[in-house]
């Protein structure tokens, strides 16, 4: 399946900050994650993720500094924020607001809004 | 083999992407380490060395969309080189100087027409200073009209203010030399600079990451604009020293026709300077701003404790009055520049701190001279000119305050830097407004006396 390019990148800005959320991490990790999410299929070329970072950043939403990985490896690793924190629950509240939306009309009771009001 | 072979293609990547100003020495490095990572992955999953590499370049995107994507966040970047539009200007930019100078053309004849028709037809002594930046600062917007493809609308909409104004202050009934007619020649050029922000920004006035630009370029104009008219300034002193001994050539007169013209032109060439020469400016104005921003530093705060201990605050004169507001207007100018030419991703340094200083002394000294004409006004009744400059010293204490207890939360960790430059692009609309409305509104207010 081929998800549209503005459905993607739509939804980059809540998924980042949702993995963020679950811990600090840096870039690799977060892509390894967003495919693992989505079994693959938000495929996003990497490139897009790094601006990305850096916006969060800008606007405050994310921490970030160079440190050593466990394998000696130096990497930028990025914390979410208190702001950051506030953002995605805005965030979560808009997705679910557009999913009870498609929910309604589409009427199944496995739709994407029931998951998302659970989890 | 492998690994020195990889390192070099690795180097050659890294060495290829860092060609593009818009991508930095660190973000490289980050991408770097995410390369290292996805080959790594990839040849844990049995890939050989080279293919790993192939597919991870792959991975991370065409070179074009990354850049892009990168210029795109960092706009003070793009800025270096309009990565973006870099399809439409390269083609373009070879002749880009044909178009700024037809454009400065148009603005000497419009003025030096002026000029002729004031001295021989027109009585009115202020006429041609008031009407100065209504001759020259069309031509300047319709250069980034052009330069930015606005549409029809977008043309209409830049030319309307520039009529109003033109009306307002051509109909108004002055009373000769008047306090008001001297306001609306001041407060004028301002509004209509606020103005050629539309076309600028190319219509986009809304995003504050475009107002942010049009701030750095108001800075960076002013630079080259600077150093046009010491340039000019030299040449017209060294042709006076060799053509006045000859006594053939009257060289007042030249300069009358020389000058205006001049000083018309060089409104748009030091904007096609700013949009075309952007490395020059760009490596000069950072330079300027940590030299001044310290020195002002240094001086407001030594002049607030002067003030504040001698306890002259209480009796500032009129002329001490309008100094004050210059020089708080130029530190304000300074912090936005200053502001819009930092990289926004970086903490905060000592050149905050050092910022914060300037600020808060700014500050201080706004808070006597607001005391100071308010027990002035209290005494004698509003005037244009008080009226005038407590409005400004008003909307100045609003914008210095907000930006110093900002600085702070940001030198101290506990805002973004974004929340600081957002409330600077925010609050310029409010100056372009008080300077429209000390251009139409106070005049008849005041009868126009």
């Amino acid at each position: 399946m081929q998800i549209d390019k503005d459905l993607v990148a739509a939804s980059a800005t809540p998924l980042v900050l949702a993995i963020l959320a679950e811990g600090e991490s840096y870039g690799y990790a977060i892509m390894k994650r967003v495919r693992e999410l989505s079994d693959g299929e938000l495929d996003w070329t990497d490139g897009m993720l790094y601006p990305l970072l850096h916006r969060l950043h800008r606007l405050g939403y994310v921490t970030r500094d160079w440190r050593r990985s466990p394998e000696g490896r130096r990497r930028r690793y990025y914390a979410i924020t208190d702001e950051g924190k506030a953002a995605l629950v805005d965030h979560r509240r808009q997705w679910l607001t557009v999913a009870h939306a498609l929910g309604d009309i589409w009427g199944g009771a496995d739709l994407l809004p029931f998951a998302l009001g659970r989890s | 083999m492998k690994v020195d072979h990889l390192e070099a293609e690795i180097a050659e990547w890294r060495a290829f992407v860092g060609q593009d100003t818009a991508v930095e020495e660190r973000d490289l490095e980050e991408l770097e380490a995410h390369l290292r990572d996805q080959v790594a992955d990839l040849e844990s999953a049995g890939l050989a060395c080279d293919e790993a590499f192939l597919v991870a370049v792959k991975r991370l995107g065409s070179l074009d969309d990354l850049t892009r994507e990168f210029a795109l966040e960092h706009s003070g970047r793009l800025w270096r080189q309009l990565v973006v539009s870099a399809g439409i200007e390269s083609e373009s930019a070879d002749r880009s100087w044909i178009e700024a100078l037809l454009f400065a053309i148009g603005a000497a004849v419009a003025i030096q027409s002026a000029r002729l028709a004031w001295e021989f037809l027109i009585d009115d002594s202020m006429w041609l200073g008031r009407n100065a930046s209504l001759l020259v600062l069309p031509f300047l917007a319709g250069y980034f009209a052009r330069r930015r493809r606005l549409t029809l609308s977008g043309v209409f909409l830049t030319g309307t203010p520039f009529v109003l104004a033109a009306l307002a202050v051509n109909l108004f009934p002055f009373s000769g030399g008047s306090a008001t007619e001297l306001l609306v020649a001041a407060h004028l050029p301002v509004a209509m600079w606020f103005v050629v922000a539309y076309p600028y920004t190319g219509g986009d006035l809304r995003s504050h990451q475009r107002r942010m630009d049009f701030v750095r370029f108001t800075g960076e104009w002013f630079i080259y604009f600077v150093l046009l008219a010491l340039g000019g300034g030299v040449l017209m002193g060294l042709t006076a020293l060799i053509l006045e001994p000859t006594g053939v050539v009257n060289v007042e007169r030249v300069f009358e026709w020389v000058l205006p013209s001049g000083a018309a032109g060089a409104v748009v060439v030091a904007a096609w300077l700013v949009e075309s020469k952007q490395r020059v400016v760009e490596n000069m104005a950072p330079v300027l701003t940590t030299v001044f921003t310290p020195l002002f530093a240094l001086m407001l705060a030594g002049a607030s404790v002067v003030y504040a201990t001698s306890g002259v605050g209480g009796v500032f004169d009129r002329e001490l009055l309008g100094v004050f507001d210059a020089l708080m207007v130029v530190v304000l100018g300074l912090v936005l520049y200053g502001m819009s030419a930092r990289d926004s991703s970086a903490p905060a340094g000592w050149m905050d701190r050092i910022q914060l200083i300037a600020v808060s002394s700014a500050l201080l000294l706004d808070v006597m001279v607001l005391g100071s004409m308010i027990s002035r006004i209290g005494d004698l009744g509003f005037t244009p000119n008080r009226t005038a400059a407590l409005g400004l010293n008003v909307l100045l204490l609003v914008s210095l305050g907000r930006t110093a207890w900002l600085s702070i939360r940001f030198s101290s960790n506990q805002a973004a830097f974004h929340r600081l430059e957002r409330w600077q692009t925010a609050y310029l609309p409010v100056f372009a407004v008080w300077a429209g409305a000390v251009v139409i509104i106070l005049p008849p207010f005041f009868g126009f006396s």
